[in-house]
């Protein structure tokens, strides 16, 4: 069962990463998180929404949606972009891949993605969008004796 | 993001401090290449990562660019003190195998 709901939108203006990642991992916070999956976290989420800046929308302003979910333990995020889209999903996400060698990307976002969160899914309709779905899940808190 | 520098013994110690993303990393390109630029006298760069709070993968990137521009001077580069969370990414890329920890 969902018990509480995040939803933010905003530009796809490179200063929004920072203020995106941070607004996420702050609303994870009544999970407890450790510090080393609270920055898992806030790095795939930097990732996420870095493509929609540089890739989805190719530097053109558009609006990136950020959807959280607490259920339980778990943390699900979906973020989406009414951009470009991704011709081939599979190729994209493999590591090292990257459509824009030139500007030393290092092909490693849907990777890093994929490696520091526990579920992870990409839907993406060439000229409609993409979205990422991300899910975190959180060790049960132990009680302290 | 701040980026400052020295040299000593020979050595080109850089120092990047707050968050690596794509925000901030052209303005650390620019600094951090011209850094290397005025000091051509150098024989290796250490960039000191221990003030780099948050790193997604533009922190690759830029580690890669900066090794190409090293590397086309003749110069060695290495990484040090990363944090717990960029040493993950860092390792996660295999960047390690071309720009080596030091100590």
């Amino acid at each position: 069962m969902t018990t509480n709901y995040l939803k933010l939108q905003f530009y796809s203006l490179p200063r929004n990463q920072a203020f995106a990642r941070d607004a996420v991992a702050a609303f994870c916070l009544e999970l407890n998180p450790t510090l080393a999956d609270l920055s898992d976290v806030k790095t795939a989420v930097s990732e996420a929404v870095t493509n929609c800046t540089v890739h989805a929308y190719k530097g053109n302003l558009g609006i990136v949606t950020i959807e959280c979910e607490i259920e339980d333990n778990s943390l699900h995020i979906k973020v989406s972009d009414t951009g470009r889209g991704i011709a081939d999903v599979t190729k994209a996400i493999q590591p090292f891949y990257t459509s824009a060698p030139s500007d030393e990307r290092s092909g490693m976002g849907f990777t890093i993605m994929q490696t520091f969160m526990d579920e992870f899914n990409v839907n993406s309709i060439q000229g409609e969008g993409t979205v990422v779905y991300m899910t975190k899940c959180f060790k049960a808190e132990v009680e302290n004796a | 993001m701040k980026v400052t520098g020295f040299v000593k013994d020979k050595t080109l110690y850089i120092a990047l401090s707050g968050e690596m993303d794509e925000c901030s990393s052209q303005e650390a390109r620019t600094k951090c290449d011209k850094l290397i630029e005025d000091n051509l006298s150098v024989s290796k760069i250490i960039i000191n990562l221990a003030d780099v709070a948050f790193m997604d993968s533009t922190g690759i990137g830029f580690l890669i660019g900066r090794y190409k521009k090293a590397s086309r001077l003749a110069l060695p580069l290495y990484i040090t003190k990363p944090n717990f969370a960029a040493d993950k990414i860092l390792n996660l890329s295999g960047i390690y195998s071309l720009i080596p920890k030091a100590e």
